[in-house]
This record gives C-alpha cells, sequence and structure tokens, in this order.
C-alpha cells in the first residue's frame, strides 16, 4: 500500500477512536504495531534494547497521550513523533544519547517489509508492581478478552470502577516505564 | 504481557472521552488569567491616570509589548504541548522584542542621555519584579498542570514556553497599574520579571512534564 492510502486509512481510523468507537480503534493499533516494529526494531537492536518493549511503550504512550493528535494533521507524522520520543527516551535509559532522525523513522513505518514479533516482554517486569486489582482487571480485558462489562461481572465490581482501575493501571504501567529511565 | 494483549487492554479503554490538548490550554490560560484578574481586583488598582494613559502614544505601545508578547506565546504554547517538531510557533516569539528594541532605540535617540538613569530605574522596579510574578502564578502553574496532558518533544522548552505566555499574562496585568512607559523601564524591569518567570517554569516543567 502506498503512503497515501496508508495515511487515509489511519486518519479515518484514528477520527472513530475518538469518537469512542473502540472497535476502529483496536483496528488501527493492529495496523500501527506492525510499522512500529519496522521503525522501532533495527535501531532498538543496535543500542541492546529489546524492540518489542519499546513498542509496546509507544503503543501506551499512542493511547495516553491521543488528545495530542490534532484532527486534520497527519496521523503517520504525529505516531512517528511520539515513537522517535520514545526511542530517545529509551537510549538514555541505556546512556546511550542519539539523534534519531525523524526522516527515517517516517520512511521505515511505510516499508513492506515484515519483522517477527520478539518474545521477551519487559512489561511482564512491570506487571508486579501493580496492585492485585489493577493486575487482575488487565489481564480480565487483555489475557482474557473479556469486556469492561463481562470483566465487572466476574471481578464482582461496578462497570464504571472496571473502566476507572483499567485506565490508572494503564497510567501506571507508562510512568513506571518512565521512572525506570530517571533511576538510571 | 503480549503486544496482542495489550491492545486489548488499550482497546478496552478507548471508550472514554479524549479532551484534545488544545482545549485543556484554553482552558488553563482562561481559568488562570481569570484568577489573576481577581487578585489584581483584590489588591491592586489602575494607575490613577488611567484615562490620560489611554490617550499617551507611551503606554499604547507599552501595551502593545506587552499583548504582542501574549499573543505570539499563545501559538507557541500549543506548538509546545505537542510531540511532533514545532513549526512557525517559536519563530514569532521574536515579534515582541523585535518592536521592544525599535521603542528602545527610539527613546535612546528622542531622550537626552542625561534624562536616562531617572526613566530607567523609573518609580518602583521592586513592585514590577515581585507583581509580575504573583500575577503570572496562576496562569503558569494551570498551563503547566494542562501541560501534563501533552506529549511535549522538550519537557524544558514546554516548561519555559508556558512560563513565557503567564509572565506575559502577568505583564499586561501588571501594566495597567504600572506608572513608567519607558521602554528603558520595560526592556529593563519587566524583561527581568518575565525572564525570571520563564525559568521557573523551564525548571518546573523538566521535572514534571516528562510523559
Amino acid at each position: 500500500m502506498d503512503c497515501a492510502s496508508h495515511e487515509s486509512r489511519w486518519t479515518m481510523l484514528m477520527e472513530q477512536s475518538l469518537a469512542g468507537d473502540s472497535n476502529a480503534y483496536r483496528e488501527l493499533l493492529e495496523l500501527l504495531t506492525p510499522a512500529l516494529r519496522r521503525s522501532v526494531g533495527s535501531r532498538a537492536r543496535s543500542a541492546g534494547l529489546e524492540p518489542e518493549d519499546i513498542v509496546q511503550e509507544v503503543l501506551l504512550a499512542l493511547h495516553l497521550k491521543r488528545g495530542t493528535w490534532i484532527v486534520g494533521t497527519p496521523v503517520a507524522a504525529w505516531v512517528t513523533a511520539i515513537a522517535r520520543n520514545k526511542l530517545v527516551d529509551a537510549f538514555r535509559r541505556v546512556g546511550r544519547r542519539q539523534e534519531v532522525s525523524i526522516d527515517g523513522v517516517l520512511e521505515s513505518l511505510w516499508s513492506d517489509s515484515s519483522v517477527d514479533e520478539s518474545s521477551a516482554y519487559d512489561v511482564e517486569r512491570l506487571l508486579g508492581t501493580l496492585g492485585e486489582r489493577q493486575r487482575e482487571v488487565l489481564q480480565a480485558v487483555s489475557l482474557q478478552g473479556y469486556s469492561a462489562q463481562e470483566a465487572a461481572a466476574r471481578l464482582q465490581m461496578t462497570e464504571v470502577s472496571v473502566r476507572v482501575t483499567l485506565h490508572r493501571t494503564l497510567k501506571k504501567l507508562a510512568a513506571t516505564i518512565g521512572r525506570s529511565r530517571n533511576a538510571d | 504481557m503480549r503486544t496482542d494483549d495489550l491492545i486489548r487492554a488499550l482497546a478496552a479503554d478507548a471508550n472514554r472521552p479524549v479532551r484534545p490538548i488544545r482545549r485543556w490550554l484554553v482552558g488553563a490560560l482562561l481559568a488562570g488569567t481569570a484568577l489573576s484578574i481577581a487578585l489584581f481586583c483584590l489588591v491592586l488598582r489602575p494607575r490613577p491616570d488611567i484615562g490620560d494613559a489611554l490617550h499617551s502614544s507611551a503606554f499604547l505601545l507599552k501595551a502593545l509589548v506587552v499583548l504582542c508578547l501574549a499573543a505570539t506565546a499563545a501559538t507557541a504554547v500549543i506548538e509546545a504541548a505537542l510531540p511532533t517538531a514545532p513549526r512557525r510557533g517559536r519563530k514569532v516569539l521574536w515579534v515582541a522584542p523585535a518592536v521592544l528594541v525599535v521603542m528602545l532605540i527610539a527613546e535612546l535617540i528622542s531622550v537626552p542621555a542625561s534624562a536616562w538613569p531617572a526613566r530607567w530605574i523609573g518609580h518602583n522596579a521592586v513592585h514590577c519584579l515581585t507583581l509580575i510574578p504573583i500575577l503570572s502564578a496562576a496562569p503558569a502553574i494551570g498551563l503547566l498542570i494542562a501541560m501534563k496532558h501533552g506529549a511535549p518533544s522538550s519537557p524544558t522548552r514546554a516548561g519555559a514556553i508556558a512560563g513565557l505566555m503567564a509572565g506575559a499574562i502577568g505583564a499586561c496585568l501588571y501594566a495597567i497599574t504600572c506608572p513608567d512607559d519607558s521602554p528603558l523601564f520595560i526592556a529593563s524591569w519587566y524583561t527581568l520579571a518575565i525572564v525570571a518567570t520563564t525559568a521557573a517554569c523551564a525548571a518546573a516543567g523538566h521535572r514534571i512534564l516528562r510523559w
């Protein structure tokens, strides 16, 4: 697919997502993930980082900061900017100051080569920092794939508190990744 | 956690409404400015000759500089909260200082050197240095909170620009009570007060605006 059709598809999905369509949102994230693997992969590996960790970090940041996408501007440029910021952060965490060129990241976002999903997940370690309720809610909607409503019934919580807990958990995950950077 | 699982969790969290960053910043700006205006009304009053001042070119030029700084900082503030590279927002920040430099040169040419010190020191520089930061505090805090919802590519720069914006608002309000209109006074004391506010917010941004 060429850039223009990628872009218009991503933009449409982004607009639907912000309107609250979680299916469109999921589709968008699933389309972005391989693109992120391509653009982040080789750069992360060359710095001795686990690419999939960075991909997950970028996905979390995209999610929590999606209010910074300005309607009418290119989605790809915004995704690239977030990915680049997170790459620079990750490099700094391992003590490398490295210029990450924005053009290179954007280019590899579009390329058609595929990159395998690797299997090490640093986020696993971060799950240990969550409270029990937070972990239960997160696992219910992710691993077990329940909707917020179903998770609420299973965990004997209200749907609202499942949603609130989930949101706080995701924020905490993102913040914990950031803190491990500051500790260095 | 597998990436697919993470995506499922993110999608499950997607129903909540997302407040665009622009709305956070505009809301913070309005609320902060309203608080500072309230503070002004409580403890300060317009200079006694405000009616005449509104017809004097010196006062109007002073108002032009501070309003110009506030307006240009507003465009820079929004760009600073975004992860994407800034476009024209930061360049327009030079407009207000450039206007001030022109005014300063005109003042130095038109006023004899013997009158410079009195105009430079003015009536109350200490007031200027303390009141501008105080009148900037509410917008500064509001903007920094709003910036937390942004994704600034440089936290320090984002904090600085928030501080500049807040300093400009403080200066606009202080200008109403300040009896000194000389560009010599503005270029020294107003500038120093705004720079101090900017530096304080840059330091705060460095600490709190990482994401």
